[in-house]
């Protein structure tokens, strides 16, 4: 299989580059981490983040082809060649495929993801009621591995003000938790115009989601409830 | 240094509902005029006259062009936040914006009223 692939050291090079790489593996049945680590087995200059290699842990987002996914669990047959492999966009390239994530998480913090609740902690768990719990599904599966905050040209162009759809997302996971005491303040700190107001639905971050999630969806139950607390 | 964190334009979500309203005023408006086009087959100048001599349909016409303008505004608004980065560049093109969308709607009155 031919692959073409980003390759940058800003301490060296004047420039990016793409290399070109030849690989003889049967694609069947395996994945696009399985023949990149192949690769660098061939060339152990070539730089990317990896971990779980099962879509877990998120290490090994990059642009696959035009669009950002986890290598690890994109097939390889499902690729057109020669496969085109660049860092996730919109994050300064620390080298070939990895991205200094550090803005992402900045934003991820931003919107304090965590639960917020005043009252003394009881004896057992916070119970929630299977009802209550169901509103968390779809939110909570995020593995922050920036795919979609990536693919947002809103996030390419503010990073330091739009808080990005993965940071979004969970913003709305801890909105929508019964046991979490801070909506309104949550609701306060993304009312101005660009924390979210930058979404502009074009769901670019819907359409990437490795673990299918939508991060547009929740963005609108966010503005519901601003609305519901205006009128 | 202190560290602030500088937050409180709550204009967010005000600018975005207005900007879903106008958008529905508007698209009444047109879908309405584009109905009655083609339901009018020959329009001349006196049916166009006509038309506007109407007190209701210059209201409605009134509405459609002051919702154009504050659609405008937060559309044009979003793009000068993307693309221009110096406060000074950025104060500049809004009040020149904002000061041709005034000229816009007292020129919409004078000309449906004057017609």
């Amino acid at each position: 299989m031919k692959f073409r692939i980003y390759r940058y050291n800003p301490e060296t090079d004047a420039a990016p580059r793409m290399q070109t790489y030849d690989l003889n593996i049967e694609s069947g049945g395996k994945m696009l981490l399985d023949a990149l680590v192949l690769l660098k087995e061939q060339d152990d200059s070539l730089s990317l983040r990896k971990s779980c290699r099962e879509g877990v842990c998120g290490s090994d987002a990059m642009n696959i082809n035009g669009r950002n996914g986890l290598a690890c669990i994109t097939p390889l047959s499902s690729l057109k060649e020669p496969v085109e492999l660049r860092p996730l966009p919109g994050l300064p390239v620390i080298r070939d495929l990895i991205v200094d994530m550090t803005q992402f998480f900045k934003q991820y913090h931003s919107i304090k993801p965590y639960l917020i609740n005043n009252d003394p902690p009881p004896e057992t768990e916070r119970l929630q009621s299977p009802a209550q719990r169901e509103h968390l599904n779809g939110l909570y599966e995020c593995i922050l591995c920036g795919c979609c905050t990536t693919s947002c040209p809103s996030f390419w162009w503010n990073p330091d003000k739009f808080v990005g759809p993965a940071g979004l997302l969970q913003a709305y996971r801890f909105i929508a938790d019964t046991r979490d005491q801070a909506t309104s303040e949550r609701l306060d700190d993304l009312e101005d115009p660009y924390r979210l107001f930058r979404c502009h639905t074009i769901m670019n971050c819907v359409d990437v989601c490795p673990k299918e999630l939508n991060p547009t969806e929740a963005i609108g139950h966010i503005k519901d409830l601003m609305i519901k607390r205006m009128v | 240094m202190v560290n602030r964190v500088v937050v409180g334009a709550h204009y967010g979500l005000r600018d975005w509902l207005f900007q879903r309203v106008t958008a529905v005023v508007m698209a009444i408006g047109s879908v309405t005029l584009a109905a009655y086009l083609l339901w009018q087959s020959d329009m001349g100048y006196d049916r166009w006259t006509g038309l506007f001599s109407s007190q209701p349909v210059r209201a409605f016409a009134l509405l459609f062009l002051i919702s154009l303008f504050f659609h405008a505004w937060v559309g044009i608004r979003d793009i000068v936040m993307d693309y221009v980065k110096p406060a000074a560049v950025r104060l500049a093109i809004h009040i020149v914006v904002v000061l041709a969308l005034m000229m816009y709607s007292i020129w919409s009155v004078q000309i449906l009223w004057g017609m």
